[in-house]
Parts: structure tokens; sequence; C-alpha cells
């Protein structure tokens, strides 16, 4: 970790990012004052060539003045990170170019910051702040406003489209409208208590969340997790990947009204969504990861019955495909659409199918091996286009290859005779600590530091769909607006995850 | 194109029956052995949400609206008194109706009923359970249920999340935008309970705290099979309101 002062903060990032080598992988505040120190602002950049990540660390003092100069003019992808920081520990970065709420909306009041440590957790303050959609002004230029509830079972958000005629010239995106204070709520458990939290955080991304806050407080702890418990918990990832590629490849099919292989993805989801339950005794795998290991076997039988559904699953995904590879007014409609070039992909840091299907090869099981992702065999999908079917493919072929890491695992498992979990663990405390996973949607990081207790004394957690939302808006310039839902379905981001 | 219709050809599906028992590992009501209980209360305070409690008999009570059947409870019981049964947790109507959901699902079937959904502050969960209720395998077509695309259409409003203070309003509107007469479900634990994660600056709790709930799934999230059972329960309360103008 390198400190430097908060006047220096940028000059630093712009250095460590080794123009755009090095992405930033999440920026974040924590108020410090607990250890007697200031407000700490936190940079992490991705070294996947050390395999590491690299901590820039920067501290304000809490009476003083608590402006510094904003990244965001030299780092894009810090944007919306400095919104945050700026709403919910009231740091200010001087030279924002947009720097209107992000987390907290209309009632909120002003200088209300929830994540200082003199605000309790259950403070009900209401006030009043604008928040201002931004829009395209122009003869014959039109807004057209959609959500945060929308037409169909799909989570909130709210949208405003400045259009010339079908054209969408613009989209401003308000979100975290699902904001639950879940890192606030998480500062005063334990790592155990955590857990259950963190599980809840997200549906679509359970595993991921997870095992990501599991290795954060793992890497704190005086025992190493056992073979066996990596074995299952790659399991456990691997199926959340395939439910959630292969659902999203039929919903895909929905954002054009393509209607039988909408009803075949949603028919293999379900068989695998029941593989679930049979393993984990939850639908979302919720349960089954602790820290330390894992709460339950996969016994013989068991292994048996995924291996069989995995055959179904491959069997019937594949005539799905080829359905898909020969209907060509479905990919006419898809090819060209949503666009994202690899420099944008670049400069806003996506992760994920986002960065994948515009030729960025991010894979946080390559890029930061963790757990047994080293030792098994199993490529990285990329494909060169940025469009909706670019992501389609990338989905397409990561189904593949998540049968194929099954497969090995469990063949693994047989032979494997170590114990499933580390019991009563001990933590280091007062010292950060993170963790990442690959979600279905991207990498998954938390950042997370233990008081003396060993209670949670922050947590933050940066899903995948955090540095892939602003790609959105910019995929979407100069298609017709028609075109929106297909577009946001072949990025298919949480807000649950996003909006904490 | 060939491919297409040969795979509608070939692949026949079979809607599932409503089958309330989960998997061997399903977490669903537990099972309470007063006989081995020590009494050490291990299980009440190892509850994230507080939805254990003993009564002044001794008795344990269970609110499933806040359960997380997360299975902390269990772990946490050095006696083995508690355990988790496959049989999900039904869903529980609101007193006002003076019967349990067993009479009123037994009732007939087959009324149509209209739904919206609104996510209030969910975690997705309960969104894509809601969303399965589409697959062919759980066709709530067959009941004579529908999503409908605005609230204008709708009987009835499944509420998902922990209501957020940046989604009250749009809750207080959406209910406003329905015609009478309407019903509110509240779906899984964050909806019914609001305890997931406890009282934060974000939240401001269950459904019921701003709107009067009529059903409650508990789950997290309840499986379809759950909610199917509560929709048809909610088409028979529906009548009621219909035919007694409730």
């Amino acid at each position: 970790m390198l400190e430097v002062t908060a006047n220096n903060l940028r000059g630093a990032a712009n250095i460590c990012a080794q123009n755009g080598r090095r992405p930033l992988t999440a920026m974040f505040a924590a108020d410090e004052t607990w250890l007697g120190k200031g407000y700490a602002i936190y940079c992490l950049f991705e070294d996947d060539r050390e395999q590491t990540l690299h901590t820039l660390r920067a501290e304000l003092a809490p009476e003083g003045d608590l402006s510094y100069p904003a990244l965001t003019s030299v780092l894009p992808a810090a944007a919306w990170y400095e919104r945050e920081i700026h709403d919910l520990l009231g740091l200010l970065p001087v030279g924002h170019p947009d720097l209107r709420p992000l987390v907290l909306h209309e009632t909120f009041p002003e200088g209300f910051y929830p994540l200082r440590k003199n605000i309790p957790v259950q403070t009900a303050v209401r006030g009043r702040r604008d928040y201002k959609m931004h829009s395209a002004q122009g003869e014959g230029v039109f807004e057209v406003a959609v959500g945060p509830i929308h037409a169909g079972i799909i989570e909130p958000g709210h949208f405003r489209f400045s259009q010339a005629g079908e054209a969408m010239l613009q989209l401003d995106a308000k979100l975290f409208f699902t904001h639950r204070g879940i890192e606030k709520a998480l500062e005063g458990k334990t790592v155990d208590e955590g857990l259950v939290l963190v599980e809840r955080i997200c549906g679509a991304c359970t595993v991921a969340n997870s095992l990501s806050y599991c290795q954060a407080v793992e890497k704190l702890a005086n025992q190493p997790v056992p073979r066996r418990a990596w074995l299952i918990r790659t399991v456990l990832a691997e199926m959340e990947r395939l439910v959630n590629h292969v659902g999203d490849t039929g919903n895909m099919c929905a954002g054009v009204g393509f209607a039988p292989p909408v009803s075949m993805g949603a028919r293999l989801k379900e068989v695998l969504m029941q593989a679930n339950e049979q393993l984990t005794g939850n639908r979302f795998l919720r349960g089954m990861i602790m820290p330390g290991g894992v709460k339950a076997d996969l016994g013989p039988q068991l292994r048996q019955e995924l291996s069989a559904t995995l055959d179904e699953v491959a069997a019937q995904y594949k005539t799905l495909v080829q359905i898909l590879a020969e209907q060509t007014d479905f990919l006419n409609r898809i090819r060209k659409t949503g666009v994202v070039r690899k420099q944008t992909a670049l400069d806003l840091a996506l992760v994920g199918v986002g960065a994948r299907a515009s030729g960025v090869a991010k894979d946080c099981r390559k890029d930061l091996p963790y757990g047994l992702y080293g030792e098994l065999a199993f490529a990285t999908v990329t494909e060169p286009n940025g469009d909706v079917e670019a992501r389609l493919l990338v989905r397409e072929r990561e189904v593949t290859e998540s049968i194929k890491i099954l497969r090995q695992v469990l063949a693994l498992l047989e032979e494997d005779t170590t114990p499933l979990a580390v019991t009563s663990l001990a933590y280091r405390t007062q010292e950060g600590s993170w963790g990442m996973s690959e979600s279905a949607h991207g990498s998954n990081l938390h950042w997370l530091m233990l008081d003396a207790e060993q209670k949670l004394a922050r947590i933050f957690v940066r899903s995948a769909s955090y540095p892939n939302w602003p790609a959105v808006p910019m995929a979407v310039q100069g298609d017709i607006i028609p075109d929106f839902p297909l577009i946001n379905k072949s990025f298919e981001l949480c807000y649950a995850c996003l909006d904490r | 194109m060939l491919k297409l219709i040969e795979a509608i050809w070939a692949g026949k599906v079979q809607t599932q029956e409503l089958n309330t028992l989960g998997a061997e590992r399903w977490r669903g009501e537990m099972a309470y052995d007063r006989k081995k209980c020590s009494d050490c209360n291990k299980c009440v305070e190892q509850c994230p949400v507080g939805a254990l409690r003993f009564n002044a008999k001794g008795k344990l009570s269970i609110d499933y609206n806040r359960c997380l059947f997360c299975g902390q409870c269990v772990e946490a019981c050095s006696e083995q008194a508690l355990a988790h049964s496959n049989q999900e947790a039904l869903p529980v109507l609101a007193a006002e109706y003076g019967r349990d959901i067993g009479r009123v699902i037994h009732a007939q079937w087959g009324r149509s009923l209209h739904i919206r959904h609104l996510d209030a502050g969910s975690c997705n969960a309960c969104d894509f359970e809601l969303g399965a209720l589409s697959n062919p395998l759980y066709d709530l077509h067959r009941f004579g249920l529908a999503f409908v695309a605005s609230p204008r259409h709708a009987d009835l409003l499944m509420v998902t999340g922990v209501v957020t203070r940046n989604l009250e309003q749009a809750v207080q509107l959406t209910y406003a935008a329905m015609p009478e007469p309407k019903l509110v479900m509240a779906v899984g634990a964050c909806a019914a309970g609001g305890a997931t994660f406890g009282q934060t600056y974000a939240t401001i709790g269950a459904v019921s705290k701003l709107l009067p709930v009529d059903i409650a799934v508990p789950g997290c999230p309840p499986r379809p099979s759950a909610l199917l059972v509560a929709l048809v329960a909610a088409a028979d309360l529906y009548r009621d309101k219909v035919r007694h103008k409730l």
C-alpha cells in the first residue's frame, strides 16, 4: 500500500494506472476516526502481470478541508466512485464534471453523510435535495421518461431518453433505488453474522458476493481453507454462472419478442435452479458457504445427479444455440446493436461479459487466480465486436467452459479426502483486506477492515455491475429506442448489488 | 428456422404439479422438539432477524414472515431440538380474514387475477422467482393468473424487497394507481418481515408500514410453488372482496 497526500492522489493515481494497463478496480472512502486517523480514500488498481491489486491511500483530516482534486478528469472510471464518496462521506472531489447525488435521492437532506461513524445506522432524517436528470436540447428533440417501476418483472431504475425521432441521442440513468444501506448495516457485526447479510445483497450474485467476502476475511485468518471446501465452492460458483448465462440467453430473446427461445431458456434455467435446491437447500445457493469452508458436503449421489443434469442442460442448450444461430431476422436485430468499443471498455475499466465482448480479456479467475482456478483447464472467451451479438456469443461459449470446469471438479471431488472447513478462526484486525471472485457478470470485489473486537468496521462491496453500468448509456447512443430493452438485457446488470 | 420447428415439435414439457415439499436439503418450516430443548436460548440469540421467541410458557414461536431460512438457529442448537423440515412455510393471511390458508386453497380454483409486480428494494431473488412463474414448469396462466404491465390493470400488487427510502414514493403512487378493490401481497422475508438488514438510514422496512397487506409469503426467497399457493389464495380473497365490498 502506498500512502500519498490528498493533493497528490490524482497524480499518483494517474501514474499507478499506467495508461490504462492497470484498470481502476475500485475507489472508496472510509471513516477511520475510530483508529485516531481521518477520512481515508482508497484506490485499488488491478495488476494482472503481478496478479495482485495495488492500493493507494490518502487521508483527509476530519476537522480540516475535506476536498481533494478529482480523479475523474484523468481516470473516467472514477466518476461514479467519487460521486458515491461525496454522497456517503461528504468528501469533495474538486473539478468533478458531474457531482449530482448518486446513492441518496431527493428525500435525504443536504449534508447527511451516513457512512460517517457519528451517524447511527438507524438515523431516519428527511429533507430535500435536487436530483436533476440530464437531457439533450434542440429543435424537435423530446424526452422519454421510463421507470423506476417498469412494465415487466424488472428491478427499479429511472431512464431518461433524449430522442430525435426513434434514435436515442442521449440516455441518463438514475439508479440506486434499492439502496438499503447494507454496508452500514454490516458495521459492528461479527464475520459470521455478516455473511447472512452478504448472501442477501443480490440474488443473482449470491455465491460471488459470499466468495469475495469469505476470501477477504480468510486472508486475515490464522488458518488456510481446506481443498475440499474450495472444490465445493467452485461447483457453486460455476452453477451460479450457468444459471445466469442460460437464463440470460433466453432473456435476450425476450428483448426482441422471440418467444420460443425465451421459453426454452426459462425451462433450462428452472432445471438448474432445482439442481441448486438439491445441492444447497436453496435455489439461490444460500446457506452453504461460510468463512473457513463450506457447511455441507456433496456426496456421491448428489454428484451423480448433478452430472446427469449437466448432460441434459448441455444437450438442450446446444439446440438453443443452433436455433439462434440460424435465425437471420434475430441476428439482424442483435448485430451492430449496442456497440461498446474496445477503447471505451478500457477507459471505463469494464469487467466480465461486458469487457470480454469488446475484446478485453478480463476474467479474475485468470487475472487474479483464487481457490483452485489456477489448476483447472478452461478458456477465457472473448469476442471483438462489442455488440449485443458479441455479448450473446461470449455467454454461449462460457456455458460450455463452465460445464467443463464442473466436470473436472466433480472428478476431483471423488478422490479428495480433506475436511469441509476449518473452525474457530481468529482474524488480524485494523488492517484492510480484499477478496475478489468472478460472478456471472464480471469481477466482484469486497474490501473490509475489522475492529479490535473482530467486528466489521468498514466493508465496501463493488459488484460487477458497478463499473459496467456507465457503459450502458454509451452503448445505446444512436440506436433506436425499441432496442434499449435488448441492449440492456445483453449486459444484464444487477441493480441490487450495485445499489446495496 | 427448421431447427426451431424441430425443437418445438420434439421438446414436450409437462407442467409440474403443485408441490410444497422441497428437496431433501430444503430449509422449510421448523420442527421443534420440546423434550430435547435445554432452554439455552442460543437459537433466539443467533437469529439474525429476531424471528424466534420463547413465550411465558416456554413455547417456541417462530415469525415466518421475518425468517430468512438461513439455518443459523439449527446450527446454534447443541441439543438437536431444532431442525428445518423440507415442508415449505405456507403463506399467511391477514388476521382480518379470520381463516387459514389451508381452507382457502382447498376452495374452488380457477378464477382470474391480474397481478402487478413492484420491486420495493429487493435483492432480485424474489423477482427471479416471480419470473419463474411464467416458465413452462409452473405456468401461472393455467390458474387464470397473469402479470400485467400497469398498476391500472391490476387486482393484486405483489411487493418484493424491504421498502427503501428511494422507492417509498414509487410504492405509494403504484398502489394509488390501482383500481378498487385491490389486494397487496408481501413476498419474501424482506417485504413481509422487513428485518433482513435491520433498520437502516435507507430503509423503511416491511411493506405493511406503508400499505395494508392482505397476504404474506414467507421465504428467502419463497419457492415458486409457495407463490402459486399464495396467488390462488389471493384469487379467493379477491372474490370475497368483490362480493362483499370489503
